[in-house]
């Protein structure tokens, strides 16, 4: 009965984060269910929360709470805060995608928030969030492993006594 | 004890580079009673510096000054090679095949290949017989000698159903210098994975651990880390007499040298001696020939990835033991001249095989491909690409390092015989595992270039190529090629073990000319 359970990207498009400005300047994020929180020191709240939404439509998975994709936000608001032009790509980019349809990018569906993006997809705003949607998402230990990905290993003693060959389903002819 | 040497020591050999060829090269020369300096580029780490991080390890290993790649190449990172003590030896992954008898005569047997700069090598199998021998034995290669081959990791296993099922017969664990047992007192593979960034536990012959401790022990030698040669210097007679290096500070300082080897991999090597021109060499150094950065080889590559119906972890364990060579022979009635070798390659992790799988992709179906991680095999293709003189590697006419060097401009296009044998290999790799019921199959494009060959190629006469059989250079008495730069052309097989066992043959020729006072 998967189908008629709402999936987070749906969950994500009727609930919105609570954005609370700070004195530094900068914004916290707030999860709906105030689960966690993500705090930019150089991009402003809607900024940040579209890029977030960005990062789940790029590598769209179902079992992954939010705070995963957050994690890509706060690299490049880091990024950002000493590097002018990325903050400018950013900025950018977000207002090409909610300017694509007259409202805001992430009020889109599913179907028309993918759309937008495939516009977007031979410049440099999708590459440099792609990029760091895979580079901070999937080495993340607490997702990878989610994937099957094991991660070091060599102080465990490697996989000699631990599974290197232990496949059990290939045919014997 | 690691020595040191003053820098106007003129009776020193200089060895530039610490890799497979340098490394092996310095070691062979002090051990015959050679004083020797080698200078290599990059820091000098310790196996603690080695973690199972494919990102960071990448980064801490890898050479990333500035190269543009042109053609078919990656255009801001055309080779993935190493800048470290020990060289792309603590990267590689250990697969260690010989020649082929007559990959060393294509130009003969291939017959002529329209816009492929073929040749035979000055040099044949029977001669390099033995110095493969003495490389497989410091390597401590499995499946030679007495050495045991490794154990099958998941990865293979599923590699060597799928071959059976398809008839072919020359199946294995490889020939890897890497320990199946503990020796030359190294331990025996814990299965870590993780083999291409450093073996944490030495397992993996590389110089940095092996050759270049080594040669420190015999009081005869100092490698200098962090010491980036920019310029050949030579007398009015054309020998030459030392290098200049910037130190760690970036002072430029010159050691004087009785001989220069080089052995900086393929883009470095040719980029040192086209920066070393002068009124006498206009060209660059050892370059009448004009072959100098010409006739640039990668090997063919291509990686297939697949989805397979059951879990298969393929991280696990050594990556690169276990090898299909059926297609390696020479056989042109497949419709191209060479032959490939299809070796197991897992996956560098979640975020490697996102990157990679399929360039560019996003969205669920794509992340759908991610999910399915455990259940992935792989498989490199790699095979004979041929010598253009058209691909190499010259000087950015402008723009240069912080050093004041040139940066290196690489250029590749692919031979159509490449391309076609690549689209063989990528059908023979798919029916591998389809024919076990993968779910998809990828097919992948070259990776950032590894293998690197030819630069400055051995040949029989001066005017074809850069140096003679031994790696000396045709044009300067006292200037050796010491690494895959002398390849005359690339066979089928993984480098590195051609390159020890030249560099060992070079130190047996540099020696005993040096006995003689021919230098």
């Amino acid at each position: 009965m998967k189908a008629h359970a709402p999936s987070r990207r749906d969950f994500l498009c009727s609930t919105s984060f609570v954005a609370v400005g700070l004195a530094t300047g900068g914004y916290m994020i707030l999860a709906p269910d105030y689960a966690w929180a993500l705090s930019t020191t150089a991009l402003d709240a809607h900024t940040a929360q579209t890029l977030l939404v960005m990062a789940r439509q790029l590598f769209p998975h179902d079992r992954l709470g939010d705070q995963y994709y957050a994690t890509v936000v706060e690299a490049v608001d880091k990024q950002a805060a000493s590097d002018a032009a990325l903050r400018k790509l950013l900025t950018d980019g977000v207002a090409r995608l909610d300017g694509a349809r007259g409202i805001a990018w992430v009020q889109l569906s599913n179907g028309a928030r993918n759309a937008v993006l495939k516009t977007e997809e031979a410049g440099e705003f999708f590459s440099t969030m792609r990029t760091a949607t895979i580079n901070n998402l999937y080495t993340n230990p607490l997702v990878y492993r989610f994937f099957g990905f094991e991660g070091s290993s060599v102080e465990h003693g490697g996989y000699i006594d631990r599974g290197f060959d232990d496949i059990g389903w290939l045919p014997n002819a | 004890m690691a020595k040191t040497f003053d820098l106007k020591d003129d009776s020193v050999v200089v060895v530039v580079g610490s890799g497979a060829g340098g490394g092996t090269l310095s070691n062979e020369l002090v051990q015959r009673g050679i004083n020797v300096v080698c200078l290599e580029a990059g820091p000098r780490l310790g196996l603690t510096d080695i973690i199972n991080d494919n990102g960071a390890m990448f980064n801490r290993l890898s050479w990333l000054d500035k190269r543009v790649g042109t053609g078919d190449l990656n255009a801001t990172l055309p080779l993935w090679v190493c800048k470290t003590v020990g060289g792309t030896t603590v990267h590689w992954a250990g697969a260690s095949l010989r020649f082929q008898e007559h990959e060393f005569r294509v130009r003969t047997v291939y017959g002529n290949m329209p816009g492929a700069n073929l040749l035979d090598w000055p040099t044949t199998l029977q001669e390099l017989e033995p110095f493969y021998a003495r490389a497989e034995d410091k390597l401590g290669v499995t499946g030679t000698s007495e050495i045991p081959r490794l154990p099958g990791n998941n990865n293979f296993k599923v590699m060597a159903a799928g071959a059976k099922r398809l008839g072919y017969t020359q199946v294995h664990t490889g020939n890897m210098a890497i320990n199946s047992q503990p020796r030359d007192g190294r331990p025996a593979c814990h299965q870590i994975g993780f083999c291409m960034s450093g073996c944490a536990i030495g397992a993996k012959w590389s110089t940095l651990y092996t050759e270049i401790p080594k040669a420190e022990s015999t009081g005869r030698f100092e490698i200098r880390p962090d010491s980036m040669v920019v310029k050949i210097n030579h007398d009015t007679s054309g020998k030459v007499t030392g290098v200049v290096y910037a130190d760690k500070t970036g002072t430029l300082q010159e050691q004087k040298a009785r001989v220069v080897c080089v052995a900086g991999n393929s883009v470095e090597t040719p980029r040192l001696l086209l920066n070393s021109q002068s009124s006498k060499f206009p060209n660059g150094l050892a370059n009448s020939s004009g072959q100098v950065g010409r006739n640039y080889m990668r090997h063919m590559t291509g990686t297939v990835y697949a989805i397979m119906p059951g879990r298969v972890n393929f991280d696990r364990g050594t990556q690169m033991a276990g090898i299909i060579k059926d297609e390696s022979r020479y056989d042109p009635s497949r419709g191209f001249a060479g032959g490939y070798e299809m070796e197991t390659l897992p996956g560098f992790g979640l975020a490697g095989v996102a990157s990679n799988t399929v360039a560019g992709a996003w969205g669920l179906d794509y992340a759908k491909v991610i999910e399915m991680y455990d259940h992935f095999a792989g498989m490199w293709l790699v095979g004979e690409d041929l010598p253009q003189a058209g691909n190499g590697v010259a000087l950015h006419p402008t723009e240069k390092d912080k050093h004041g060097m040139p940066v290196p401009v690489v250029h590749f296009k692919d031979h159509a015989n490449d391309v076609a044998m690549r689209n063989h290999a990528y059908k023979a790799g798919t029916a591998v595992y389809q024919s076990l019921g993968a779910t998809q199959v990828f097919e992948l494009p070259p990776f950032p270039s590894t293998h690197n060959m030819g630069t400055c190629r051995q040949s029989e006469k001066a005017q074809d190529g850069v140096c003679n059989k031994y790696g000396l250079t045709h044009d300067v008495a006292n200037l050796f090629i010491s690494d895959g730069s002398q390849f005359t052309t690339g066979g089928a097989e993984n480098p590195t073990l051609t390159i020890v066992a030249l560099a060992i043959r070079q130190a047996d020729y540099l020696a005993d000319q040096l006995s003689k006072n021919q230098m």
